[in-house]
């Protein structure tokens, strides 16, 4: 490069180089973990801090190499940010149902319930009292 | 010195989306899969995003703004009809 070594571009490059990193190797944990319990650590940990490094490096650049202000990038990354555990969970919650009806033998089986007289709350129906029980409501129409 | 490190996160990322492709093919289960494509989501708005500043022009991130939201609408629809049989009830 002829233009040297310059601090903004050498941290934006830093940024770069870190997240696309993390993202391989959450990937690579994605292929290589043994179920999908485990499986789930790595998309999201490279998720988080991957794309955001690459994301902080992307504002890094335009902000102290091109002089431009940019907010979208934060935008993306606080969207994630809020979305990635909601996304895991939902893909937990599958995971339990699919063990339970025996559909995905795992290695390690299905897990043990959380308690003596308790079980995961997905496998449960909703308490009365509790905002998603309908059972005092009528039945509504269904249209299909 | 940027255009080393876009190259190798171009390559890196790249290498990511491959072997997600491979535990989409291959996942054991529904919900690998449904993990698989979550993240090669999330691996493309990292190429998305790195495609940007290779540009040096900020329209990209709309593009990566609107991947975000419609892979999250997805994986949510996905693992919704796995776990009810139905996306909207």
């Amino acid at each position: 490069m002829t233009a040297g070594f310059s601090f903004p571009e050498l941290l934006a490059s830093a940024l770069i180089v870190l997240g696309s990193g993390l993202a391989l190797i959450g990937s690579w944990g994605l292929v290589r973990l043994p179920s999908l319990m485990e499986r789930l650590h790595g998309p999201t940990k490279a998720s988080t801090l991957g794309l955001g490094a690459m994301l902080v490096g992307s504002v890094a650049f335009f902000q102290l190499v091109e002089g431009k202000w940019t907010t979208h990038e934060m935008l993306v990354s606080v969207f994630l940010f809020v979305t990635a555990p909601i996304a895991a969970n939902m893909i937990a919650k599958v995971h339990l149902h699919q063990l339970r009806f025996g559909k995905e033998p795992g290695p390690a089986g299905p897990p043990a319930a959380p308690g003596p007289d308790s079980q995961w709350a997905t496998y449960e129906a909703p308490r009365p009292g509790t905002p998603g029980c309908f059972a005092d409501e009528p039945a509504p129409d269904r249209r299909d | 010195m940027i255009a080393y490190a876009l190259a190798f996160g171009f390559t890196a990322l790249g290498l990511a989306l491959a072997l997600n492709l491979w535990r989409l093919l291959k996942g054991p289960g529904v919900g690998d899969r449904i993990l698989a494509l979550d993240t090669m989501v999330i691996n493309a708005i990292g190429m998305i995003v790195l495609a940007g500043i290779a540009s040096r022009e900020g329209t990209a991130f709309e593009a990566a703004m609107l991947l975000a939201l419609v892979g999250f609408v997805g994986t949510v629809a996905y693992a919704k009809f796995m776990l009810r049989g139905d996306i909207i009830e």
